[in-house]
């Protein structure tokens, strides 16, 4: 078999295109819900980090040590086969969201901790002088600014969340790595393995290039 | 005499071994203006800081805004509303433009409605000369026109008094000018205005009552033509000596 033949088989390619679509959309979902649920909880982390009672505050900080530490696939599968043993029986799909969300939460909370420590104090302190409520002051006056500085990297970790959602098929969950591996199997050809990379960079090359845009952007300091 | 607008009471504040304050009893009444001059490090800015509770004073000291307790707790943002403050790095929100800077707080604190808050904000952007900046944001304006929004941003509360945290001491000299004739004007409308300054020109000419404060402490109050012309204390005459030189060569 020629080069063609062997990585870009036509043939191969219909007969196995429903399959790895199926699982580009477990994929999107996955990433999707990895990631909403991650901003979410990083965001509480992020503020409990900074404005919380101290207990709070130290806890919110060994969250985010420990889950920046542990790496995802081990993560993974703790939650997958582990948790069993204490009666927590999670689908593949949820045990890569828990895992895909709690590690990305742990990231998020950095970025936006960050992103508020960037804000001068006089910002705080001329809300509080309005008489601006806590919340308030957050919502209207923080947050949209710390929003600007941790758009670029809070992309990228979007762009990483994606990527990790790969390693979700060790736990057979049917993303679009595990689907290519089966038509793989099943064709005994690579050609799904080509495909179902060329659609993760064909997903994941425009995120890449808008961080880059987004950094120059926010560089310069344009609004 | 008038009830006080403004009554502090045994403030002291400590920075570890630094007092900061050190005793410092004032009254201030209705439509009175006050300017406290002193050298750098006196506590002048910790002084007005209190009086918002930007900064935390020692217990039992006690500041009553209206003859309400400024302390920590709930009732705390709807006295700090009743206090403007312009700072010296004016603080203005960089993400908003200069009518929403002055919008947000009425809506959001006093509940008014977003046409009453925009014709107000144009309304008191004409009184300080920039009306024209209006949708404009923050970096787009000069120094000197970024704290006049920020003065009109203390005024849309409509406060019972307004405090200057030494609000010309960043601007470019050329800018300087335009801001205190905007606070000129306000001490003339009655305005209750408690200024931390370093131009002796414009307390000698707008203050009611000047104050020299000197390592945490009143050294001594009254009159512009009291304190400029016939200072009492020795700290006062040389620290007024020593900035009016660098006035003349500078």
């Amino acid at each position: 078999m020629g080069f063609v033949e062997t990585f870009f088989n036509w043939n191969v390619i219909v007969s196995s295109f429903p399959l790895l679509l199926s699982g580009l959309r477990i994929t999107l979902l996955l990433g999707t819900v990895s990631i909403v649920a991650g901003l979410m909880l990083g965001l509480f982390i992020a503020l409990t980090r900074i404005y919380a009672v101290r207990p709070f505050r130290i806890f919110a900080k060994i969250y985010t040590d420990v889950f920046r530490s542990i790496p995802l696939l081990v993560l993974l599968i703790v939650v997958y086969y582990a948790l069993p043993f204490v009666g927590l029986r999670l689908s593949p799909f949820m045990s890569a969201a828990v895992a895909l969300t709690l590690v990305s939460a742990a990231y998020t909370a950095e970025i936006f901790r960050a992103g508020i420590e960037a804000i001068p104090y006089g910002q705080f302190e001329a809300s509080q002088a309005l008489g601006l409520s806590y919340r308030h002051m957050m919502v209207d006056v923080i947050l949209p600014q710390a929003t600007r500085i941790v758009i670029p990297p809070l992309t990228n970790n979007c762009i990483n969340v994606i990527k990790d959602t790969a390693l979700a098929s060790v736990v057979a969950m049917p993303d679009l790595l595990k689907q290519a591996t089966q038509a793989q199997a099943l064709e005994a050809n690579p050609t799904p393995l080509i495909v179902a990379a060329l659609m993760y960079v064909a997903l994941l090359w425009p995120l890449v290039i808008l961080v880059g845009r987004l950094e120059k952007r926010f560089r310069r300091g344009d609004r | 005499m008038m009830p006080a607008i403004v009554s502090i009471k045994d403030l002291y504040k400590n920075f570890g071994s630094f007092a900061a304050l050190a005793g410092i009893n004032l009254d201030i009444a209705e439509g009175e203006v006050v300017c406290i001059v002193g050298p750098s490090g006196s506590g002048k800015s910790t002084l007005i800081r209190c009086i918002n509770l930007l900064e935390k004073y020692d217990d039992p000291g006690q500041v009553l805004v209206d003859g309400i307790h400024v302390e920590k707790g709930r009732r705390l943002a709807a006295v700090r509303a009743e206090v403007g403050m312009v700072f010296q790095s004016f603080n203005l929100f960089p993400h908003m433009t200069v009518r929403d800077n002055i919008k947000l707080a009425p809506m959001r604190v006093r509940g008014e409605s977003e046409s009453d808050a925009s014709s107000m904000a144009i309304e008191l952007l004409r009184k300080v000369g920039i009306e024209e900046q209006a949708d404009k944001y923050p970096a787009q304006l000069s120094g000197g026109q970024q704290q006049r929004v920020a003065i009109a941003r203390a005024l849309a509360m409509k406060p019972r008094v307004m405090l200057f945290d030494e609000p010309t001491s960043s601007l470019d000299p050329e800018m300087v000018g335009e801001v205190l004739d905007v606070m000129k004007k306000l001490a003339e409308s009655g305005v209750t205005m408690i200024v931390v300054t370093h131009e002796m020109g414009f307390a000698r000419l707008v203050a009611d009552r000047v104050i020299f404060m000197d390592e945490g402490r009143i050294i001594e109050s009254g009159t512009p033509a009291e304190i400029f012309d016939n200072p009492k204390e020795d700290r006062t005459r040389v620290f007024l000596n020593a900035v009016l030189e660098h006035k003349q060569s500078g």
